[in-house]
This record gives structure tokens, sequence and C-alpha cells, in this order.
């Protein structure tokens, strides 16, 4: 049984809002920490509590600390001893293994996000600009009680217009495949696989492997937890448009060349289902754009190539254990959006977004390393993933097609990584608990 | 869970080789006393290189006394488990398996050693559902220090492994760098064409 009122609401719910913030926060002392904690906590809702009032809501609160966070919240050395090897590094340290090489490398990252300093995020989602305004205020207000917590960085979010549906600054639709827990009452849309065991995202449930193993101590800290990899992820518009400018005569061959990076038309049709050309109908279509695989229906790539980044993110029935590998996805995009047939403006715009699951190592890390920046993935010899894979122009990109594949060399990067970390997202009970004065060392 | 990672701290001085791979022309490669040229992070530790022979793990650890014949026996076990399953380890990536046992002195050792196309930390998940779902388990559970706890602590037999592993100072291959699944593309290249040819007769 869920404790869907236990459970912070950004691991069950999507709220309808259009922008908000992130505020990355560094504690000077336990006692600010707590008594930041203590004064932000009413506004942190459930997943159930959030559920009744979404359509009437207009902000959206969750909060997450980092290791070290953590610690200076006041926990003690013993239980800190419980968390995994991967957590304790942070995102920063394991960069090498993650692909973060580079341009991309923690060095080079912005908002201090690299600093052990950092040690919560605080997530704001509003309905409108005029809510994020008041929420920013009256957060301000808070931190001006308690000098003992910085702000170390914050990062304004904008829903990139056409307000309908939501898509990325490069005109992908997004949100289009997510994993479905059981117990949540949400049914998985056609293709998506059975509703899997709660324990893949949420500490104290079991897993797809049985019962809940190495959770972190003591249990009132782990309960209805989970953990968070955040990313701050730069889109080079300009670079891409570039990109499909120089592969493609025509608008419709433009539109074809940026279907096959992803393995779906930007509108959301899935290239196995509509091969040759797109189809918004089934873009938008729910009960639809996700009933496919690749095994059966596209094994060699024809429709999606091996390398594509849908391909690599979710091989569905060509991997193994896939439903050890599930993540959940939420965040938002940030920055103007680039109007079409402008030239690249220098101003940054992305994603930042949290993949949120229950091991880091064994999710997070394992799609990083393995899917996204393992060059011999499916046997592709020299790419990374098109879209997120780290790119420094010696590797190649190849479109299968008869009688002879498309081979396109000297791929460029059109994303940057400016910024992660890794949080872990208690429930709210932890919340009160490491606010608490029963928590001080 | 404690620290269960192995961070070294020295990373050796070797240069790390110029690779060209090229399968028509017979390599070998020696590899230094660590084990790797250049210290480079996986997810689980140190990630070991690509060698001519690809990549691959000698695993050499004692058994405990008296199980010798239960180990044997999972010869004749994982014979019958490939035959009515053949593509039961395709997720491995594999060219070979090799498993000895040899005594020193009193003591019997098992010596695991595997040849494949992936370095063993990427897919390190996938072999421990593998080993639990093919009962590979039982084998690695009568070797001395074992962690028995290793089916929900995947750290803890990644630690083992890799404090079990000998590294290979030299790896030789008369096709280098050659994939399992090339080399059966090539085979199923050969047939198709000898099936072309007999159709023009």
């Amino acid at each position: 049984m869920l404790e869907l009122d236990d459970i912070q609401h950004i691991l069950v719910t999507r709220t309808p809002a259009l922008t908000g913030r992130y505020e990355f926060l560094s504690f000077q002392d336990s006692a600010s920490a707590r008594a930041w904690l203590a004064g932000i906590l009413e506004k942190i809702r459930s997943a159930s509590s959030v559920r009744s009032t979404v359509e009437t809501d207009n902000r959206w609160v969750n909060v997450a600390f980092t290791y070290e966070g953590l610690r200076a919240l006041g926990v003690d050395e013993a239980s800190l001893a419980t968390f995994p090897e991967e957590f304790k590094q942070g995102m920063a340290a394991r960069a090498e293994m993650l692909g973060d090489t580079g341009v991309n490398h923690p060095s080079c990252w912005v908002g201090n996000l690299a600093s052990p300093d950092l040690h919560a995020i605080v997530i704001l989602f509003a309905r409108t600009a005029s809510e994020h305004t008041r929420c920013v205020a009256a957060h301000e207000e808070l931190l001006a009680r308690i000098p003992g917590v910085e702000r170390l960085s914050y990062l304004d979010l904008e829903a990139t217009p056409p307000f309908d549906y939501a898509h990325d600054h490069f005109g992908y639709r997004d949100r289009l495949s997510q994993p479905v827990m059981k117990g949540t009452g949400e049914e998985p849309t056609p293709g998506s696989g059975a509703a899997l065991e709660p324990g893949e995202f949420i500490l104290g449930y079991p897993d797809e492997n049985g019962p809940p193993a190495q959770q972190p101590q003591p249990e009132v800290l782990s309960q209805n937890g989970s953990y968070m990899a955040y990313r701050r992820l730069e889109e080079h518009v300009g670079r891409f448009r570039d990109f499909l400018r120089e592969h493609g005569k025509t608008a419709e061959e433009q539109e074809f060349i940026a279907a096959k990076l992803m393995g779906r038309w930007r509108s959301g049709a899935p290239l196995v289902l509509a091969p040759e050309k797109d189809d918004p109908v089934l873009g938008a279509d729910m009960q639809r754009n996700n009933d496919f695989n690749y095994k059966k229906m596209d094994p060699l790539g024809y429709a999606v190539p091996l390398g594509s980044h849908c391909r690599r993110m979710n091989p569905r029935d060509t991997a193994a254990n896939m439903n050890r590998r599930r993540m959940i996805r939420r965040g938002a995009t940030y920055g103007p959006p680039l109007p079409e047939g402008a030239p690249e403006d220098g101003v940054e715009r992305g994603i930042a977004a949290f993949v949120i699951c229950a091991s880091l190592i064994r999710q997070f890390e394992f799609a990083q390393n393995v899917w996204i920046n393992d060059k011999n993935f499916h046997e592709l010899g020299n790419e990374h993933d098109p879209i997120i894979g780290t790119q420094d122009g010696t590797l190649e990109y190849k479109i299968p097609k008869r009688p002879i594949r498309k081979r396109i060399t000297g791929l460029p990067a059109f994303t940057t990584v400016r910024g992660g970390a890794y949080f872990f997202l208690p429930g709210l009970k932890a919340l009160r608990y490491l606010a608490g004065s029963g928590n001080a060392r | 869970m404690t620290n269960t990672m192995i961070h070294p701290t020295a990373a050796p001085e070797t240069a790390t080789p110029e690779i060209v791979e090229d399968w028509s022309k017979p390599a070998a490669m020696a590899i230094p006393k660590e084990g790797f040229f250049k210290l480079e992070q996986g997810r689980y530790g140190p990630i070991y290189p690509k060698t001519p022979a690809n990549h691959g793990f000698t695993i050499i650890a004692k058994i405990k006394p008296g199980t010798e014949q239960t180990i044997r026996e999972y010869g004749n076990k994982i014979e019958s488990t490939i035959k009515s399953l053949p593509d039961g380890l395709a997720v491995l990536q594999l060219h070979y398996l090799r498993w000895v046992l040899f005594e020193i002195g009193q003591d019997t050792y098992f010596m695991y050693q595997g040849i494949f196309d992936t370095d063993f930390d990427k897919y390190t998940e996938d072999a421990v559902a593998l080993f639990t779902k093919y009962g590979i388990n039982t084998v690695f559970e009568n070797l001395e220090g074992f962690p028995m706890d290793w089916k929900t602590n995947t750290p803890a037999f990644l630690k083992f492994v890799r404090e079990h592993q000998r590294p290979s100072f030299l790896e030789y291959a008369e096709y280098p760098y050659v994939s399992a699944e090339e080399i059966k593309k090539a085979l199923r290249l050969k047939a198709a064409f000898s099936n072309m040819l007999d159709q023009m007769q």
C-alpha cells in the first residue's frame, strides 16, 4: 500500500505549471537549517493532498537535500554511513563516468552546483507569473529571517510556447513515455508495459527484485523517500537548426532528420508507427503514441536508428531487465525561446530536469554511462546519444536506409551540461524528523 | 552498506598505447600491473581497458573445503540450461567462459575466466540478475568470503569480484578487437552469400 499522504507529490503527480524556479541553498549551521526547514514545511505537500486540489492550486513546492545537506541538517554519522556510495560522492565527483567531460565538466558548471556547499534545492512550480513572483518574495522573507541559510543560486523556469503541449526548445514533444507505479491508480498507456513495483522509485517498498534491502537508516528517514539526479542541460537551438538545414534541403527533409535523431517526429509521432511521414494526430494520441516495440517491429533500425535518443533511453524489448532501469522524469524548460528563423543569440536556454529513482547507480548512472555515452551501444562503434550524449566532434551518427545507410560524421553537440547534483527527496514524516530537535547532534 | 567501492589512490605512469583497431593484423598488448593504463572510473570502480582480446576478467578464489563436487556439478547444470535456452547469456556479450578448479597445497581454487565485448562494469546488475536466474549463485556461494546477501547487495557482490580479479599482463588476439556479434554477422553473411550462389546455379 503506497503511503501517498507521506510521499512528496513530485514523485507521483504532474502539475499544470507554466513557470517556476529552482533555488539552491547552503546551510551554515544545523540550527539554521532546521529552522528553515520548519519554516517551509507546511508548503510541501503530499501526493494525495495535491491530487485532490491540483485544479485549484496555484503553486507546488518540493524540497530535497544533498548528502552534505543531510550532514548540515544534523543527521548523525551512523545514519549518513547507511546512504549509498554514489549519493555520498555526489554527481560532480562522478563526472568522468557520467560523461561530463570537456565543456560539460563540473569545473565549467554554473550556480555553484559542483560545490560541497550545495545543501538543498527548493523546487517551485507555479501556474502564473504573478504567483511565481509572490512565492519567490515569500521565500526571500523566510531566508531573511534565517541568516544561517544562504541562497547559492537560482534558475527561473518558463514553459516554451505553444503551451497546449509540453515540449523542449528544439520543439520535440515531451512526457510521452513514463513508467507507472503500482498503487497510484494510474493505468499505463498502451505499449508502456505493466505498472512497476513502487520500490523501483520510492524507498521502503518492494521493487522488481523483491523486498526492500539496503535502505538508509533510521527507517523514518528513508521511508517514502527517493533520489533525484538533477541535470541542467543547455540546448543549442541555433546550432541544432543549422544542422537540420545542412542535412535537409526542404522543411520536410529537415523534419525527417530531426525525427531520425530522436526516434519520434517532433509532433511526438513514433517513427516505428509513422516511418515515412509525420502524423501529428498520432503524436498527440496517448492511447497510440507509445504502442510499439523494436525487436519485432524495427529490429534493424530502418525506422528508428539504433543510436537514436528514444532507442537509447528506453530500448524496450531490446534490453535485459528493463524494469530495473526505468526512471521518473520531471522538470521544465528555462530561458527564452529562440524564434524560428532567428540566428543563435548566445542566450542560455534548455531543460532543467530531474531523474527520480530508488538507485542512482542502477538507474540514472546506468542510463548515462551505458545507454547515452557507450560508444558501442548496439554495436554502433563510434556514437553517443545524438541529443544528450557527450559530443566532442569526433563521433558519428548512422541512419539505416536501404540500399545503403546514411552516415553523418563529426556530429556537433546540441546540448551542454551546465550543472547537476544528486539529491535525496525525503517523505513528509522524514522532513518533520529532519526539522525537529530530535534529530539534533 | 558501507564504503564498498574500490578507489585506488595512485594511477600507473604507463602511457596508454596508441590503438588502431584492425582485425586483419594480429595484435598483442602488454598491460601494467594495475590492470589499466590510466585510471578511469566506472560506476563501481576502475575500468579495465579493451585489449586485442576485448574485455574480460579472471576471477580466482579459494573454495570452501568439501565443495569441489558441488561446484563441478554446476558445469552440467549450466550445460543443460544453455541447451534449452541458447540465448540465455546473450546480454553479457560473451565470447568464451572458462571454469577451472586447481589445487595449491591443501587448498582448492576456482578460476572463472570470461572474455566478452563490454566492460563488466557496464552490465553488472544484468549479470547479477542472470546469476540469480540460472543458479550460478550457488557456485559463488561455495567461495570463501563471498557475501551471502549478494542478491540484494550488488555493491558487496562487486567488491568480491573486484577483489578477486587478477588482471592480465599480456593479451593477444589473432583477429583483434572483433566482437562476437561481428563474427556472427560475418558468418551469417557468408551463409547468405553461399545461399545466393546456390540460387544462381
